[in-house]
This record gives C-alpha cells, sequence and structure tokens, in this order.
C-alpha cells in the first residue's frame, strides 16, 4: 500500500469507528466535546503508528484503548495541576475518587449501548428538535458542520452554533449518555423516532438539481434506522419507522419526471421503484406487526405506504385497505391532513359520496383553511359525483390557493373540463 | 452509494464443506458488526456450482448448461449488499471479513449504477436501476 492508500485506509477505518468511540468516551467524562477531541486524539496516534504496524485485526478495540489511555493522561495531569484543590475536596468529604481509575477498570467493560445512549442524549427532549437533529447528524453521523448546514439549507456559523449550545444544554443538565429505563424509555425512544424521521424528511423533499447532500440525508436517516433496529430489536416502532423510510425512499428517483417536476403516486413509473427497499420495507413492517406494533403511528404510515408498493399499477390500489389503515391512523395521529387524506381514500374505495361525506365535515377546520388540497379533492370528489359546476368552483378555489405554477396549470385544466 | 460484495468460491465452497463452528461463529459476528453499523442491506450464501445453471446466450440462440463449472475463480460463493459513504468505507469493511477457508480466497466489491451515475434517466434503461 502506499501513504495515500494507507492513510486514506485508515481514515475509513476510523469512520466507522468514531460514533461509537465518541458514544463510549462521553459515557465516562460526560461531556461530548471532550469524547470527540479523544477519539480525534486516536486518530492522530493510529495516523502515526500504523503505516508502521500494519491495521490491526481489532481496530475498533485499538483507538478505543489509545483514546482511554490518552484520556488517563489528561486527568492525570489535570489532577495533578490541581492536586491541590483535589486534595482539599478530598478532605472535605472524604473521597478518594480517581477518575483515571475509573476509566482503567471499565477498558474493558463494553455493554454495546453506548451507542444507543449517545443517540438517546443527542436526541433528548430538552433540545429542540432542529438542534437534535443536527447533533445527532455530526456525532452519530460523522456529518461535518458543513454538510449538515447544506442539507438544511442553513449556513455554517449558525449551524455549529447551534450543535455548541446543544452540548452545553446536555452538559448543564447533567444527562447520563444512557439509554433510559421505564415509563421514560418510551417518551424518549418517541423523541429519538421523531428526530431520525425529521432528517429524511429534509432530503425527500429536496428536490432534483438540488445539493447532492440533500437527499442523502434519506440515506443517512436509514442507516441510523437500521442502526437502531439492529440495537433495538424488540422495539416495534423502530421497525415501524424503518418501513417507512425503505419504502418512501424506494420511490426517491421516480419522484420527478423529465421536466424536474414532482409526480404523484399514480403518474410514477413503478418500474423505477427501488425493489430492493421496498422488500427490505415489507420485511421491517412484517416485524413491527409481529412485535405487535401494527397500530402504532409510524408502523400504520408504512402499512399505508406498502398498500402503494404492492401494487403494479395504479389501478390495482387497495384502496379500500387504505381507507380503513386510515381510520386506524386517525386514532391514533389525529390530525386534519390525516382525515383529508382519508376522505380521499374513502373516495377512491367507495365512491364519491363517501368522500363528500367525510369532506364536509372538515370544511371548518382552522389547519385547513387556504389549503389548496382540501378544495383540490372536493372538486375531484364532485366531479366524480358528476356534479360539474360545483367542482369548476372548487377547482378554481384551489388554484387561487396555489402559488406553485404546474399545480395552478392542473387545477385551471381541471375546472375547464368541467364544462362552462 | 451501494455496493455488491462477491465472496468468490474455492474448493471447501465447491465441495460443499461447512466450514468450522469458530468460523461460523465470526461470520456472525462479521454480520452483526454489518447490520449495527446500518452497512448491510441484503446478502446471502450460494449453493455450490453442482447445484447451479449457466445460460449462453447468442443472438436468439440459448444453451442451458448445467453445473458443476470448472472455473473457479469466476464462480461465486456468497454475495451481500452494502450501503457505505464510498470505496473506502467498503475497502475497510471488507477487510475485516473474516476468513472462513482453507485455502486462499477472494472477495470483490462493485459499486451500484446508481440513479445519479446517469445524465438522465432513460426508457430501456430505467428498470435497471437498483433492482437487486
Amino acid at each position: 500500500m502506499t501513504a495515500g492508500e494507507t492513510h486514506r485506509a485508515i481514515e475509513a477505518t476510523f469512520r466507522i469507528e468514531r460514533a461509537r468511540l465518541i458514544a463510549s468516551l462521553a459515557r465516562l467524562v460526560r461531556d461530548i466535546d471532550r469524547a470527540e477531541e479523544m477519539a480525534q486524539d486516536a486518530l492522530v496516534i493510529a495516523l502515526a503508528e500504523w503505516p508502521r504496524t500494519g491495521i490491526p485485526a481489532n481496530p475498533g478495540a485499538w483507538l478505543m484503548t489509545a483514546a482511554k489511555r490518552r484520556a488517563i493522561d489528561t486527568i492525570r495531569r489535570d489532577t495533578m495541576r490541581s492536586r491541590k484543590h483535589a486534595e482539599i475536596a478530598r478532605e472535605l468529604d472524604g473521597a478518594v475518587d480517581d477518575p483515571a481509575e475509573a476509566i482503567e477498570a471499565s477498558m474493558d467493560d463494553d455493554l454495546g449501548d453506548e451507542l444507543l445512549g449517545l443517540l438517546f442524549t443527542a436526541c433528548h427532549p430538552i433540545l429542540s428538535a432542529e438542534a437534535r437533529a443536527a447533533l445527532t447528524l455530526r456525532v452519530i453521523g460523522g456529518l461535518t458542520t458543513d454538510e449538515i448546514a447544506r442539507a438544511f439549507l442553513s449556513n455554517e456559523p449558525t449551524i455549529a452554533q447551534r450543535i455548541v449550545r446543544a452540548k452545553k444544554t446536555i452538559g448543564k443538565a447533567g444527562i447520563a449518555f444512557a439509554v433510559p429505563r421505564g415509563a421514560e424509555r418510551a417518551a424518549r425512544l418517541a423523541s429519538v423516532l421523531e428526530v431520525i424521521y425529521l432528517i429524511f424528511n429534509e432530503g425527500y423533499a429536496a428536490t432534483a438539481g438540488e445539493d447532492l447532500v440533500r437527499p442523502s440525508l434519506c440515506m443517512e436517516a436509514q442507516r441510523l434506522g437500521r442502526i437502531l433496529a439492529g440495537l433495538m430489536p424488540q422495539d416495534a416502532e423502530v421497525f415501524g419507522l424503518l418501513a417507512l423510510m425503505e419504502i418512501q425512499a424506494s420511490r426517491l428517483h421516480a419522484r420527478t419526471g423529465p421536466d424536474g417536476a414532482l409526480l404523484t403516486l399514480t403518474e410514477q413509473d413503478r418500474t423505477r421503484w427501488d425493489r430492493l427497499l421496498i422488500r427490505r420495507g415489507l420485511d421491517a413492517l412484517a416485524r413491527a406487526e409481529a412485535l405487535g406494533g401494527a397500530d402504532g403511528p409510524y408502523a400504520l404510515q408504512a402499512a399505508l405506504a406498502a398498500c402503494h408498493a404492492r401494487a403494479a399499477k395504479a389501478e390495482d390500489t387497495d384502496w379500500a385497505r387504505i381507507a380503513s389503515l386510515y381510520d386506524r391512523l386517525r386514532d391514533v395521529m389525529p390530525s386534519p391532513v390525516v382525515d383529508l387524506n382519508r376522505a380521499v381514500a374513502h373516495c377512491m374505495a367507495f365512491g364519491p359520496e363517501a368522500g363528500l361525506k367525510l369532506v364536509d365535515a372538515l370544511a371548518d377546520a382552522a389547519a385547513l383553511r387556504n389549503y389548496a388540497p382540501l378544495p383540490a379533492a372536493r372538486g375531484d370528489f364532485l366531479f366524480r359525483a358528476g356534479r360539474l359546476a360545483e367542482a369548476r368552483t372548487e377547482f378554481e378555489a384551489a388554484a387561487k390557493l396555489t402559488r406553485n405554477a404546474r399545480e395552478v396549470a392542473f387545477l385551471v385544466a381541471r375546472a375547464e373540463a368541467c364544462g362552462a | 452509494m451501494r455496493v455488491m460484495v462477491f465472496v468468490k468460491a474455492g474448493e471447501d465452497t465447491e465441495q460443499g464443506v461447512p466450514p468450522p463452528a469458530e468460523a461460523f461463529a465470526a461470520m456472525d459476528r462479521f454480520t452483526e458488526a454489518l447490520v449495527n453499523a446500518g452497512v448491510l442491506v441484503a446478502g446471502a450464501g450460494l449453493k455450490p456450482s453442482a447445484s447451479a445453471k449457466r445460460i449462453l446466450v447468442d443472438g436468439a440462440a440459448r444453451t442451458v448448461i448445467d453445473g458443476p463449472f470448472a472455473e473457479m475463480r469466476e464462480m461465486v460463493a456468497g454475495f451481500s449488499i452494502w450501503e457505505v459513504k464510498d470505496m473506502d468505507e467498503a475497502l475497510a469493511w471488507a477487510r475485516r471479513c473474516p476468513n472462513i477457508m482453507a485455502v486462499p480466497s477472494a472477495v470483490e466489491i462493485w459499486p451500484f449504477i446508481e440513479a445519479e451515475d446517469l445524465a438522465a434517466p432513460r426508457d430501456g434503461e430505467r428498470s435497471r436501476l437498483g433492482v437487486a
């Protein structure tokens, strides 16, 4: 191997180990910043030693030992410097606690759940959703602040600041870098899942031609979901979210037409859906259901996505099943948008009258005021029911509420198709 | 990026000799590490070439040849699909793959043609993308 190749091999190995390394170190020193520095120190040592010795058989353990030895040295030096303080402190409370010894003792004590502990910490609800996402991408995903800034259409100082503040908040709150137990666990897991899905949706919202960092957020989120599934194999909603992301990602490359415009599910060329991801999504969904989580909000959304994934042609779609899934989703995730989608599903499954009955009940929902899809859906139901004049009024109202030129053209065309 | 990883066949795998228990355990640990890192997308071991078929394609003609085949170097004993950031990362993982064969063997890494590798998806090429 040339020196350059060795260097790249070491960096790649480090990237694989980095998150786990930081996780173990953060649990010891209760400080993400210091943990990141120690991990970086270990890389420096590896870059000096491995070109001579070759990459060790277990590079993760090697790096961990190097980082922890460095941590012990640092702590010993700090202790020497503040010996006086330490002595005073010891006299005061009689403690003989040596942090260096504690690290030495934990050296071989790899419980394997450090990474999970770090993920739960980075996704702690005391942080804002944006801060959680940025910190997770930084410490678990290993993205640079510049990459995160580009992905979130922000700038580097803002993201860097957000991450610094998040680390400080965690430090001040004295969070234990552990996986929570009992009642707290469910709430904290919901926060982790929310962050991963937020990262996924940021990537999914990106359109063709944008910075490639954005779509790669989807892959990063899927990766986080797969990591979580590997570490929490008994949690149904983890698999529900994973299934939802894998199935949605299967359509990533079919979502846009040749002109870059977004295509609806019915317009997409289904041969371009990624079969491998669909298969993974269906497997994960089956796992979520087998674990008793069929009615979890993510599992239900995944089941909805699966209905489309299973239909080779748009007209094969099982709308009755979709309607019944929306009936259930409405109970666990009440939202006017879910209600509107439910109305569409009922229209497709049971006819326009069924859709109209549901959509009319939504007419007063504050959240849907000025929401173009509402009159667009109502117009579609009326059109299918043969009530053309009323349909035309709805399509025109929807067109007025839409800013996207292509959607306006589509709605105007539908209004015109209703006749004068 | 996604890569296809081929474990090439050796005399052991061709004769269907199961690897020793400790080799199996090492392979399980490696697979578990891949899963826990979110890298493993799919994978399977393949039966010896005795149970394989080869279809020779020449113009309109198709000729089926039953295994076993002789050219060991061209045969595959197993495959997996990984999602990695780049080839360096794939290489770093591949180096960790335990050797479960008693004889010299090889592992190959082939990157997928992904949609972004094509300027624009064209008719006829579309269904090849990402289909495994």
